[in-house]
């Protein structure tokens, strides 16, 4: 069982969205975790730096949070083998729909993209139906 | 100088908010796509607060500035090909998140909170990104595209 977390996850969903606003207003970007970190493995774009930046400031921003004396709930409730063949077929895939929840579920949602509202609907139902199969199929 | 400080506070701001709304964590995400079982449907609140928040901001942005401040133009998506590879690597994707619980967006910012687990699902997810390059310039010449 996890926490139901409205309050906190709310919040944290309107952060995500300022950066978005900001990485725009900022950089003319997308907050796309995909397309952002796409770009620091090689062969790595001209653009680095700002990414590079960015991700810098992803990791180190929760560091600072729970140094700060914040807790951050984490679980991971499967094998290492389901998180390295998920692993893979999550950067298989994020490569040919070219974006994930933050770059088409929010970013691509929020501009009525008609390609992030696909993706993100396909994505959503593909991840329902494999807990649901993985969970009370296989495993029930 | 600015421009990276710039983008380094953005990813901050990214960065917690992931870890505050609980995308960071497999084990919350995986409950909220536990429909049948042990539902957690707060992962609703991120998307909805995400989604909300930047639609009204992109909005303000896209009216009231020209150009964004360190670029000399905004860089948007502009494709609507809705195509095998869209939809196919969108199904993709939605089954390694079941699998893992970890999207790219939560793993990064999962890393600051110092467990091992999520270096090994990016290490796995960034061979991924590598294998699924080669992957689409073999399919874009096989189809001829």
């Amino acid at each position: 069982m996890t926490d139901f977390t409205p309050f906190q996850s709310l919040i944290g969903g309107v952060l995500i969205g300022i950066s978005a606003i900001a990485l725009m207003e900022l950089h003319g970007r997308i907050a796309g975790m995909t397309g952002i970190l796409s770009g620091v493995i090689p062969p790595i774009t001209q653009d680095w730096p700002w990414r590079a930046a960015f991700l810098a400031g992803a990791i180190i921003g929760p560091l600072g949070y729970i140094l700060a004396g914040n807790t951050v709930a984490f679980a991971v409730p499967v094998s290492m083998l389901a998180l390295i063949i998920g692993g893979l077929i999550v950067g298989i895939g994020v490569t040919y729909s070219a974006g994930c929840t933050s770059g088409h579920g929010v970013c691509g949602m929020a501009r009525l993209s008609p390609r992030s509202i696909v993706a993100t609907v396909v994505f959503m139902i593909a991840a329902f139906a494999t807990v649901f199969v993985i969970r009370h199929v296989i495993g029930g | 100088m600015n421009k990276l400080l710039s983008a380094f506070a953005v990813g901050i701001i990214f960065g917690i908010g992931i870890a505050i709304s609980g995308m960071a964590n497999p084990a919350k995400v995986l409950n909220f796509f536990d429909l049948a079982g042990t539902w957690d449907p707060s992962l609703i609140f991120v998307m909805g607060g995400a989604l909300v928040t930047t639609a009204i901001g992109y909005r303000i942005v896209f009216k009231n500035s020209s150009r964004p401040l360190f670029e000399p133009f905004f860089s948007v998506p502009t494709s609507r090909t809705i195509d095998i590879q869209l939809v196919g690597g969108s199904g993709l994707f939605g089954i390694g998140w079941g699998i893992a619980g970890f999207c790219p967006g939560g793993a990064v910012p999962a890393l600051g909170l110092g467990y091992g687990e999520t270096p090994v699902f990016l290490a796995a997810m960034i061979a991924g990104i590598v294998a699924g390059r080669a992957l689409k310039s073999r399919t874009a010449l096989a189809l001829g595209t």
